[in-house]
């Protein structure tokens, strides 16, 4: 027999007047404006827009606000919002060689052209919490350094004269990119599609997946041919008009992992490339991204699959942090019939069980 | 009016350079700009203005096959002036205001008669502004270069 159960609107009313109140907090305490997050918590609202995969800065900084913090409720929100949009197609490809540069680096060549920028990093501090920023201390202005702009190529075009590494991938003649937005997923993915999930997944898996391969489980040689974080413009086609229209630029972190590949029957010795691309300064994310990327092409350049971090289908089916949580997190609503169910079942095959060996322990005990 | 056979790549290029001032530039500098312009701004909606998605691509390795990055907010609107002039406009984000004037200044870039007013006292304005900030953006970066030396060691 199956009874609906009616109930608990008035109890769901109040608890989401109470959300209201306990996420607004002491109100002495001045509400926080969207710009403060924006301007403050800058690499925060990177990771909602990131996994959220919305660039829209405001609405990361207003999702993050309602979440009262939680980045994965935050982007859980952004997602829902996203499909209330209506699409206007899709961009021209960014040209991530002509970036506004904030940061670029090397740990393979020393004197790139273009040069080594640290940007505004957190490598070489030293960890140790600073309660000057706790007072609101003015904060001097950046030192300005008057030189000759440089070209900035990618690193990967500089291997590429040797014919030492793999060229940028290619995917055959005729090949759709595809759209896991719009298509289900279906395995094996192409690598675009591969990409496309792993941008927007989240960051703790993939980083984790990318550390076991560091750690042995399918070992990559790597090492960070380059990242670069900056604005790039965006272009769209659109039917009115003959030329692509220019919409702005975001901020994207771009990362060239290059892998050491003893070749295989169909590929000489050579390197291999893992890519990683996020919105916004995400530089842990991009380098996980490229990692996964090139874990996950084992089975394109015939090697064994013997770890996690090369399964497509494990990987790509758990990235998703708003799947992930929304499987895990629906165990606590209510499960009242299933419940009763197994419980019926358990005690009767416990009851079974008995009856076969005896009423209960101690009596089983007693007659041996 | 049909720009004359050959011109239509250097028409293109001036208003493709506009369009992109105009969707750079900041809704609150676009205002002033344009109100200190002393241009007509009545126009007639043919399009929203409405705010939908782009899906933005990367490509492999930078240059290899194209992918799906992720989506991104974008405004678009197109307007019609008395003259009949029509722009468009479109623009990331979700400023609905700052897009309908950007499309009525476009609309007011292609009529011939107030387009050295437009370039004078709004596009130019724009990129001057913004060329400035990236100047200082990227003076900031450069000041961050490393300048790698060489320890020589001593051999006596």
């Amino acid at each position: 027999m199956y009874v609906a159960v009616k109930g608990g609107e008035a109890a769901i009313r109040n608890a989401h007047r109470l959300l209201a109140d306990r996420r607004r907090g002491d109100r002495s305490v001045p509400a926080l404006r969207l710009d403060q997050i924006v301007e403050q918590l800058g690499l925060g609202v990177d990771r909602v827009m990131s996994e959220g995969s919305l660039y829209d800065r405001e609405l990361a900084a207003l999702a993050i606000v309602q979440a009262r913090g939680d980045l994965i409720e935050a982007i859980f929100l952004v997602r829902a919002y996203r499909t209330t949009l209506p699409r206007f197609g899709y961009t021209r490809p960014v040209d991530t060689a002509a970036m506004h540069a904030e940061r670029r680096i090397s740990a393979t060549y020393k004197d790139l052209p273009g040069g080594q920028m640290l940007g505004p990093t957190f490598d070489y501090t030293h960890r140790l919490l600073d309660p000057e920023l706790a007072t609101g201390a003015a904060v001097e202005e950046p030192e300005q350094r008057d030189i000759e702009p440089e070209a900035m190529p990618r690193v990967s075009d500089l291997l590429a004269g040797e014919d030492l590494i793999e060229s940028d991938g290619e995917l055959p003649a005729g090949h759709v990119t595809g759209d896991i937005t719009r298509e289900p997923l279906e395995f094996p993915l192409e690598r675009d599609a591969r990409l496309q999930a792993l941008s927007r997944g989240d960051e703790g898996f993939l980083l984790a997946l990318a550390y076991s391969t560091q750690r042995g489980y399918a070992r990559s040689h790597p090492f960070v041919g380059e990242i670069r974080i900056g604005e790039v413009e965006l272009e769209l086609d659109v039917p009115e008009l003959d030329f692509p229209v220019t919409l702005g630029r975001i901020r994207v972190t771009e990362c060239q992992m290059v892998n050491q590949f003893k070749g295989s029957a169909r590929q000489p010795p050579q390197f291999t490339r893992g890519y990683g691309l996020v919105f916004g300064q995400s530089e842990r994310k991009a380098m996980a991204m490229s990692l996964c990327d090139r874990a996950l092409r084992a089975r394109e350049l015939g090697e064994d699959v013997t770890a996690a971090a090369q399964d497509e289908e494990f990987v790509i089916s758990h990235s998703d942090n708003v799947q992930a949580t929304g499987f895990v997190e629906h165990l606590k609503l209510p499960h009242y019939v299933d419940f009763q169910a197994e419980l019926d079942l358990v005690r009767r095959m416990r009851a079974d069980h008995e009856a076969e060996n005896g009423t209960d322990a101690t009596t089983k005990e007693a007659a041996e | 009016m049909q720009p004359e056979r050959g011109l239509e790549k250097k028409v293109d290029a001036a208003r493709k350079a506009a369009m992109s001032a105009f969707a750079m530039a900041d809704g609150e500098q676009l205002r002033k700009l344009a109100n200190q312009a002393g241009l007509p701004l009545e126009a007639e909606a043919m399009r929203g203005p409405e705010t939908g998605l782009v899906t933005v691509r990367g490509r492999i390795g930078g240059g290899g096959a194209v992918f799906n990055t992720g989506e991104a907010t974008v405004t678009r609107a197109t307007v019609r002036l008395p003259s009949g002039h029509i722009g468009h406009a479109f623009a990331l984000g979700r400023d609905r205001k700052k897009v309908r004037l950007a499309a009525i200044l476009d609309a007011l870039w292609c009529n011939e008669a107030t387009r050295p007013t437009v370039e004078e006292m709004i596009v130019q304005p724009v990129v001057s502004l913004a060329a400035q900030a990236d100047a200082r953006k990227q003076a900031e970066t450069a000041a961050t270069k490393v300048d790698f030396f060489t320890m020589v060691r001593g051999e006596d």
